[in-house]
């Protein structure tokens, strides 16, 4: 419908032009401020739509293996999609790709040390660098264990090696702190972050995982069915950005 | 070298909710003040836009608005012969950047702690005797409810405040919160609208004889305008609200209550993107004389000042004292120092029930919409043959329905394939969660100091953390996990479970961004940091304003006291410094 294709195209153009304008906010705003609210029109930081083809991070053979991952953690079935077709391999690859795999938002000074539980994550190593590990260490394994890659495996094959490393029974020579079972709840956070996350980012596609929990998305306003208790919400979800809207 | 500045009035390190009230408060006053705040400028339409704001992985997941650990990080363990580490991401609490602080992207739950709290010690030793408390480092506030009640009252009317009054001047308000403090008014806007949860939750409570009312909060029931004169919005129950700031102009936080007037006066400024290093003192020691602070550039600048007020998130306060060298540092082994004692934090349970055939749409929800029971809160409730003092607020408040954070699923259902996601689909309409929200009292070896071996991107010394809950603390949260057990029976769930709490405090899963103590207001300068009117001992003309003053945590959330101090701190200074510089008190 015409007007439909007027706010997507407003709203692409939004992102697609103020993509380059953060750099020019950030130097305006190490400043002093005075005599006045600061505002200027597309300061603001929209987010960026991945491109959906292709990988950023994971190698052909890293790619396959976390697809086939995906599909084990999230399988598909009469509620939703799979982990693969939902699109949570090129989310955790662009994720990875970027700065949660780099882990720049985080305190990477020494001594790195062994800690306690309740210290937390105490390995000097980034999210990026411990998939390759974990998912090299993983592949050694299985082909030690089964003469063959991981997505050769029967999906019963699949599950007993993930049940391994989920319930610590599988050791998998990584790193100081981060261990097999560790990879696994990073592999298992991850994905669930592909598969409930805004369409935007790679993951969840066609807001599969919204439509099947019946979550609105970023619908923001909910007045109108505060006080009605106990009845489903009557319209679907609307996300920030989603490929399959066009 | 820095760059030397012209002097001002005032200078203030931090511009969340305290460092914006006292530059309104003491600009009106017409003092020249100048902020200087480590994060970015931050405005509603170009920040929290509403166009991708509702963005869960962005903002809740990766933390978009929060202190990032690589510009300062903490360190902690649980005890004092333990060696303490780096929390290399925050995940127990997270704390605030930017304009605004923390105040951006809280729930906008604002209570007021009560008359006992602020005289804890005397309250508690007069009904119990002083062998209840033993080993408790409990301390009156130094401040009186008479003297803080018009203090609530600012703060609430310039936040437009939602809720139904307990107690005005000592008659008891049918709906309120009859274990409230006397308050001189209503609140200035009716309570919000709620969900199906709290609605439940209220019904049963009132069948066990409790007393449910509506939370009250910064989450605005209708439009308002405040007494700066700005207006703000009507909430829409969005569920994009704590870890969010609000893109509808109607949660209170710095930016719809006070920067639009504060912004436009000549004798204000701002400084972002700066971030202070510390507070240069004279040679004596008994005075501030100029704050170094650094720009995005890494160019240093001193700014000197008539007086210092340090603004910032409670803890950053403490480290700020201990890495000028204001009063001195708290020794656990002596008990001796006023900087650092009395850290404390939110003791914290909660159940789950799962119910059947519901639709309770978690997602439409606001920050503060819940309904809470003060029937085991603080001590309003007899603790003589208990063996703990303190209390909780039990409240069914959801606040969120996003499905990253908000999965639960009934007890028995595997986290991944196909048994996980059936048990998702069934939990994400039919769970619903009670918590109790507990008091969290000093002991002697929870405190605070400058750890010595990690330090921050300047060289400078990371705030160290030690802290386990007290054993006192831990009776109490199994005290109120058994009440939440037969509150959660009551409901006759299809399952339920009940979580308990352990000695030992875990840096890592989310808790509460609660964080008090350490730098506290009371009598006496060897066992507080500062007066009661938040004026630091040992250097008169530095103030420090925050939950880092209160001398323990109640069951409830802080900001509400914490704004509540920020006025009456603004108040001593207007009203009295301006004109009698010096100390305030005299010990």
């Amino acid at each position: 419908m015409p007007q439909d294709a007027t706010r997507t195209w407003s709203r692409r153009r939004l992102l697609a032009s103020v993509a380059a304008l953060p750099i020019l906010a950030a130097t305006a705003d190490g400043r002093n401020i005075s005599g006045e609210l600061p505002w200027s029109p597309f300061a603001g930081d929209p987010p960026r739509p991945v491109n959906p083809l292709g990988w950023y991070f994971f190698t052909a053979g890293e790619a396959a293996t976390v697809e086939a991952i995906v599909d084990r953690l999230i399988p598909a079935d009469e509620l939703s999609p799979g982990g693969r077709d939902s699109g949570c391999a090129v989310y955790i690859d662009r994720q990875l790709a970027g700065s949660f795999g780099k882990g720049d938002r985080l305190y990477w000074q020494g001594p790195f040390l062994p800690g306690l539980p309740t210290q937390g994550y105490q390995g000097n190593m980034p999210p990026a660098p411990r998939y390759r590990l974990g998912l090299r260490a993983l592949g050694d394994y299985v082909n030690r264990t089964y003469g063959k890659d991981f997505v050769k495996l029967t999906a019963g094959q699949q599950d007993a090696v993930l049940k391994g490393l989920d319930e610590g029974i599988i050791a998998l020579k990584l790193a100081p702190g981060f261990d097999a079972k560790a990879f696994f709840e990073l592999l298992l956070q991850n994905t669930m972050e592909g598969f409930f996350a805004d369409p935007l980012y790679g993951g969840n596609r066609g807001m599969a995982s919204w439509k099947m929990l019946g979550f609105p998305g970023t619908r923001y306003d909910y007045r109108d069915h505060i006080d009605k208790y106990n009845q489903p919400y009557p319209l679907g979800p609307v996300s920030i950005y989603s490929p399959m809207e066009s | 070298m820095a760059r030397l500045l012209p002097k001002k009035d005032a200078v203030i390190i931090g511009l969340g909710w305290t460092g914006a009230i006292l530059a309104q408060q003491l600009t009106e006053a017409g003092l020249d003040v100048v902020a200087i705040e480590r994060g970015p400028w931050r405005d509603t339409a170009t920040d929290f836009n509403i166009g991708y704001m509702q963005d869960e992985l962005r903002y809740a997941i990766r933390k978009d608005l929060f202190l990032n650990p690589v510009l300062e990080a903490m360190t902690m363990r649980n005890r004092p012969d333990q060696t303490a580490l780096p929390m290399r991401d925050y995940g127990s609490f997270l704390p605030g950047h930017g304009v605004g602080g923390a105040g951006v992207h809280w729930n906008g739950k604002t209570w007021r702690f009560w008359e006992s709290d602020f005289q804890i010690h005397t309250h508690l030793t007069r009904r119990y005797g002083a062998n209840k408390i033993r080993g408790l480092q409990l301390q009156d506030w130094g401040v009186t409810w008479d003297e803080i009640e018009p203090s609530f009252d600012a703060f609430e009317y310039l936040c437009g405040i939602s809720g139904k009054a307990g107690n005005i001047q000592g008659a008891l308000q049918p709906g309120g919160n009859p274990f409230e403090s006397p308050r001189a008014r209503e609140y200035p806007n009716p309570p919000l609208k709620t969900g199906y949860p709290p609605m439940l939750f209220d019904k049963v409570a009132r069948e066990m004889g409790y007393h449910p009312f509506p939370q009250p909060t910064a989450n605005l029931s209708r439009p308002y305008v405040n007494p700066l004169g700005i207006a703000m919005g009507e909430c829409t129950y969005c569920g994009f609200c704590e870890r969010f700031g609000c893109a509808n102009y109607s949660k209170a936080s710095a930016q719809t209550t006070i920067l639009p007037v504060l912004m436009t006066k000549p004798n204000f400024e701002a400084r972002t993107e700066c971030e202070v290093l510390k507070v240069n003192l004279t040679a004596d020691r008994k005075a501030a004389k100029s704050v170094t602070y650094v720009d995005a550039r890494g160019v240093e600048y001193e700014q000197p000042g008539e007086m210092v007020l340090i603004c910032a998130y409670s803890l950053m306060n403490v480290r700020m004292m201990l890495l000028s060298g204001i009063g001195t540092q708290y020794d656990p082994a002596t008990g001796k120092g006023n900087v650092g004692r009395n850290y404390c934090y939110q003791t914290s349970c909660g159940a789950r029930l799962f119910l059947e055939g519901k639709h309770l749409n978690p997602f439409i929800a606001s920050g503060g919409m819940g309904r809470t029971i003060d029937d085991f809160n603080g001590d309003g409730f007899d603790h003589s043959h208990l063996n703990f003092v303190g209390g909780a607020g039990i409240s069914c408040d959801p606040s969120n329905g996003r499905p990253i954070g908000y999965r639960p699923t009934p007890p028995g259902t595997p986290r991944w394939g196909a048994g996980w996601k059936k048990g998702t689909v069934e939990g994400y309409q039919n769970a619903m969660n009670i918590g109790a929200q507990g008091s969290s009292y000093p002991v002697r070896e929870n405190y605070l100091d400058l750890d010595p071996a990690y330090s921050d991107r300047h060289g400078r010394p990371l705030l160290r953390i030690t802290f386990s809950f007290p054993d006192n603390d831990v009776a109490m949260s199994h005290y109120m996990s058994d009440q939440l057990e037969k509150i959660a029976k009551a409901f006759n769930p299809k399952s339920y479970s009940v979580a308990r709490i352990q000695k030992d405090w875990n840096s890592v899963p989310y808790q509460s961004t609660h964080n008090t103590g350490g730098a506290i207001m009371g009598e006496n300068p060897r066992t507080s940091a500062v007066n009661k009117y938040l004026q630091s001992w040992d250097v008169p003309n530095v103030f420090v304003i925050g939950a880092s003053a209160f001398a323990h945590n109640a069951g409830m959330n802080p900001t509400g006291t914490v704004g509540a101090l920020a006025f009456w701190a603004a108040k001593a200074i207007t009203e009295k410094y301006i004109k009698h510089p010096g100390a305030l008190v005299h010990a």
